[in-house]
């Protein structure tokens, strides 16, 4: 197990390397953002001072590498805008974006797994049908749409939610959260619904794939002929072997519905991560892009780490053990 | 064992009929069946694939998915029936006075659930029992089935098992309530032949011990004649021959039976081409009118346009065929 992990973060660590590379000439790539920092009237004795202080004057491979021994250290540069420390920045955005992601996920779940359930198990009724029908909606409609949608309705029309920011937040450990107030709680639900629809969409079909392809398992066959009531056979025997491959891929979608909680962070003017790299991009703040893709990267390691450390709690036949 | 000889028998199958009512049409999977097995007894139940043997089995657990479905017949257990029983006192008979046991060891236990909590939910689903005792009682159904240190195994998952333990596990939980009846399809089919004689040999003792019956669904005539009592040949979802093993085995009366026991390899001279039946079973979706076997039958005549009944050509012999070998039975 522990030579295992070993491996996993020495792995890891080859990822961060070669993902930084790809990073660093990319952002290169887009734009010099000599031209928006500094303004249009500044001579060429002011400009070529600001260049110098901000490391731009320097070859790319010379950039890259202060860049890399700074980043050993924990520095990932300072904000051209802000002038802060991007990590810093980034951090601090953070709670906003996880508490979104988070809720996002676990109403995916709440709601995918009981729906996808029913539709396994009745995959004639109406209802079913319904359900599959609406999964093709939550599918294929596109999120900004639908933020747009929520607000015009919820929030204009019927005036039951707020349509933008965090609401009263909470202190705990640090960092303040929106979901421990009601007023936050409001604030919440119509982001959260957003970012879930489509993750909704998809534990429902999984469920309903899983639990279909299950029903026709001879070990249910057999724990029917054992006298299990079907309860148990349905949340005992048939719930254990789908949730392998909803745990997965709802593991591997945290780290997208973090990634990509951009446009339901800009839609609904939710002050976290997605917000600032938009922000960040637009006025080419290398650093702070740079900072969040890295930070991005490393959320995707742990993830798949802690997913795959999952997978063998719920399957006994997958052992993680060095070959 | 002296059984009064009027006792009812534990299973009475009387004209049963499971039809899958598919989108081609009405597949008669089975189709008028009737066979009885005594307290104690093995009736051995042989037919080619797809000649309704599993569908038999699973109808009487009333097990049949849809599209399928029990259309008409009586399946008499202990005299009550079972195809009139609602599915949650079917319930309470499965896996406690019925028992099955599959016949892929491999995909019979469910992989992610250990075998102590396979075991111990079988026992809790019809008896209050607390955890320790349920424990203690699959444990000695391991033991008795002959697996070697049974509660370090308890703690196992079936993927830490070969084939024949896995089988042998599957053959304890259904042994756990000491069911009246048992139902086996093709239990060994799986299996190495050595492993097949040990769990033989260990069923029959149970069989004889307990006076458990049981239905013993193959199509090794080998097994049959080694451990069967009573032998039930079905062919396109019908009972084409019945009677007595060791009698049907010798002097087989329907052509089919004859074909099949015919086909059997070690029968055979060697150097000689393999006897076998010539053609398939017909689709059970088209049967032919009269006698399915009337196609492949060297001894097919005109009036084989007609079903033949299940008729006693001698006593408790009986066989659906208008020309059965009885010349065979008369010489010998």
């Amino acid at each position: 197990m522990s030579v295992y992990l070993l491996r996993r973060l020495i792995q890891a660590g080859g990822v961060v390397l070669a993902m930084s590379i790809i990073v660093f000439i990319g952002v290169f790539a887009i734009g010099d953002p000599v031209e928006i920092l500094i303004s249009p009237d500044a001579d060429q004795m002011e400009r070529e001072r600001a260049v110098a202080a901000l490391g731009l004057d320097k070859p790319l491979w010379h950039q890259y590498l202060i860049f890399l021994g700074k980043a050993a250290q924990g520095d990932l540069g300072r904000s051209f805008v802000f002038n802060e420390p991007a990590l810093e920045l980034i951090l601090q955005r953070m709670p906003a974006t996880l508490e979104l992601a988070f809720a996002a996920t676990f109403g995916a779940i709440l709601i995918g797994l009981p729906l996808g359930l029913y539709a396994g198990l009745r995959p004639n009724s109406v209802g079913s049908k319904a359900i599959m029908a609406g999964s093709i909606l939550g599918f294929s409609l596109p999120t900004f749409w639908v933020g747009l949608m929520l607000i015009m309705v919820f929030a204009v029309q019927l005036g039951w939610l707020p349509s933008t920011g965090r609401g009263d937040t909470v202190e705990v450990l640090g960092t303040r959260w929106s979901f421990l107030t009601w007023n936050g709680l409001q604030h919440l639900a119509m982001p959260a619904l957003n970012l879930a629809l489509f993750k909704i969409s998809l534990v429902i079909r999984l469920t309903r794939a899983g639990v279909r392809e299950t029903m026709l398992m001879d070990y249910v066959k057999f724990a029917r002929a054992k006298g299990l009531s079907p309860f148990r056979v349905t949340f005992v025997h048939v719930f254990k072997n789908i949730l392998i491959p909803v745990v997965t891929v709802t593991g591997l979608e945290f780290g997208s519905t973090i990634a990509f909680s951009v446009v339901t962070e800009s839609i609904f003017a939710w002050p976290g991560m997605g917000k600032l790299i938009i922000d960040s991009i637009n006025v080419l703040d290398r650093p702070v892009i740079v900072a969040y893709l890295m930070i991005v990267v490393l959320m995707f390691i742990t993830i798949n780490l802690i997913v795959d450390l999952m997978y063998s709690v719920l399957d006994p036949r997958v052992r993680l053990e060095s070959k | 064992m002296a059984e009064p000889m009027n006792a009812a028998p534990t299973l009475e199958v009387r004209n049963l009929q499971t039809h899958f009512f598919t989108r081609g049409g009405v597949v008669k999977a089975v189709n008028d069946v009737s066979f009885s097995i005594a307290r104690g007894k093995v009736l051995g139940l042989v037919g080619e694939s797809g000649s309704g043997k599993t569908v038999t089995g699973f109808s009487i657990m009333k097990l049949v998915d849809p599209p399928g479905r029990i259309v008409g017949g009586s399946i008499l257990f202990q005299g009550r029936d079972l195809a009139t029983l609602s599915e949650e006192e079917m319930r309470h008979l499965r896996g406690n006075r019925i028992a099955m046991i599959f016949q892929d060891p491999m995909m019979t236990l469910n992989p992610v659930l250990r075998i102590d909590t396979q075991m111990i939910e079988t026992v809790q689903a019809h008896e209050k029992v607390s955890d320790e005792d349920a424990r203690a009682r699959a444990r000695d159904a391991l033991g008795m089935v002959g697996i070697p240190s049974p509660d370090e195994r308890l703690k196992s998952y079936p993927h830490q098992f070969s084939g024949g333990m896995r089988q042998r596990v599957a053959i304890a939980i259904a042994l756990l309530h000491r069911p009246d009846l048992i139902v086996a399809d093709e239990p060994t089919t799986a299996l190495d032949v050595t492993i097949q004689g040990q769990i033989l040999a260990e069923v029959q003792k149970l069989c004889a011990t307990t006076g458990t019956a049981m239905l013993w669904i193959t199509h090794d005539l080998s097994v049959v004649a080694g451990l069967a009592d009573d032998i039930a040949v079905m062919y396109a979802g019908r009972v084409v021959e019945y009677g007595d093993v060791g009698e049907v085995l010798d002097k087989p009366l329907h052509p089919y039976t004859h074909g099949l026991i015919g086909s059997v390899p070690s029968r055979n001279k060697r150097g000689v081409p393999l006897r076998q039946i010539p053609g398939m079973t017909p689709s059970l979706l088209n049967l032919p009118e009269g006698c399915s076997f009337r196609a492949r039958c060297p001894r097919a005549a005109e009036d084989c346009i007609v079903m033949p009944t299940l008729h006693p050509w001698l006593p408790d012999r009986l066989a659906r065929c208008h020309h059965p070998h009885l010349e065979e039975v008369a010489t010998a």
